[in-house]
């Protein structure tokens, strides 16, 4: 109990991992879809980070650098889409873009 | 007080991991964009000390550089752009909420019972791995840096290139027409 093992942190990432995906989908507010999209990979960040220590290999660091790079990016294009479907509808709201809705 | 000595570690670790996931929780219940902006830095902070605790000295500064800095008052400005004509008696959730709900609670439980149920081998006693160039124990981040400029520096140009195609993608797609 009191010895900290990768199952703890695995367990940490699993419970924000699922908390991200639930926001995704219940959520009504793009920007925090956006925020939960964040939750997803900071989660996969905690893994790859136990897995280095449990392994005691760089490679995991390296990866979890890598992956806060492409969260930066996938943040900036997010909420420049956002901000693009803002200006048009005048309205944050996921149920407001339903164009491609059969 | 040696109590403290002898678990601290597990203490911090109990202590942070809860801050992320109250914080989490928070972000994905809160009604405000804004106090969600700032649960979700509190998450950031505490998977950042959870890096620390694992050794990963750089990735925890750069988590907090990176998204405690950058990507929050990204998230800050777009949510004083946008939500300032939303209605206040909008609602939270979805329609679908019950069945998203159910569906991520499966999730939770299937890994759940595989990860509990998985041994590893004990953590290694010796971590220098994490903190040795050449052969010489120097730090964390050193070590970093060189397995960065060394040995990954194809895919560390690339991420460079991705980023600056992130950029441009941005700045058109918020240019007025």
């Amino acid at each position: 109990m009191l010895e900290i093992t990768t199952n703890h942190y695995l367990v940490v990432s699993l419970i924000l991992f699922t908390i991200g995906i639930a926001g995704v989908m219940v959520r009504r507010n793009m920007i925090v879809v956006l925020m939960s999209i964040e939750l997803i990979l900071n989660a996969v960040n905690l893994n790859l980070i136990a897995f280095s220590y449990q392994l005691a290999d760089l490679t995991g660091q390296i990866f979890a650098i890598f992956t806060i790079a492409v969260a930066a990016g996938e943040a900036a294009v997010g909420l420049g889409i956002l901000l693009a479907f803002f200006r048009l509808r005048q309205t944050a709201r996921l149920d407001s873009a339903m164009e491609l809705e059969g | 007080m040696e109590f403290l000595a002898a678990h601290g570690g597990a203490i911090l670790f109990y202590l942070f991991a809860a801050l992320a996931v109250g914080g989490a929780l928070l972000v994905i219940t809160l009604r405000n964009p804004m106090y969600c902006a700032f649960a979700l830095l509190l998450t950031f902070l505490a998977v950042a000390a959870l890096f620390l605790l694992r050794q990963a000295e750089f990735v925890g500064v750069v988590q907090i550089f990176v998204y405690g800095g950058g990507i929050m008052v990204l998230f800050l400005f777009v949510v004083m752009l946008v939500n300032l004509h939303n209605l206040p008696d909008a609602r939270r959730f979805l329609g679908q909420s019950p069945l998203a709900v159910a569906v991520a609670l499966m999730l939770l439980g299937l890994f759940g019972a595989l990860f509990i149920g998985t041994h590893f081998a004990p953590s290694p006693e010796n971590l220098d791995l994490l903190r040795t160039v050449d052969g010489v124990v120097v730090g964390n981040t050193e070590a970093v840096a060189m397995s960065l400029y060394r040995d990954y520096l194809l895919p560390f140009e690339i991420a460079s290139v991705f980023l600056l195609v992130a950029m441009i993608g941005a700045v058109v797609l918020g240019r007025r027409q």
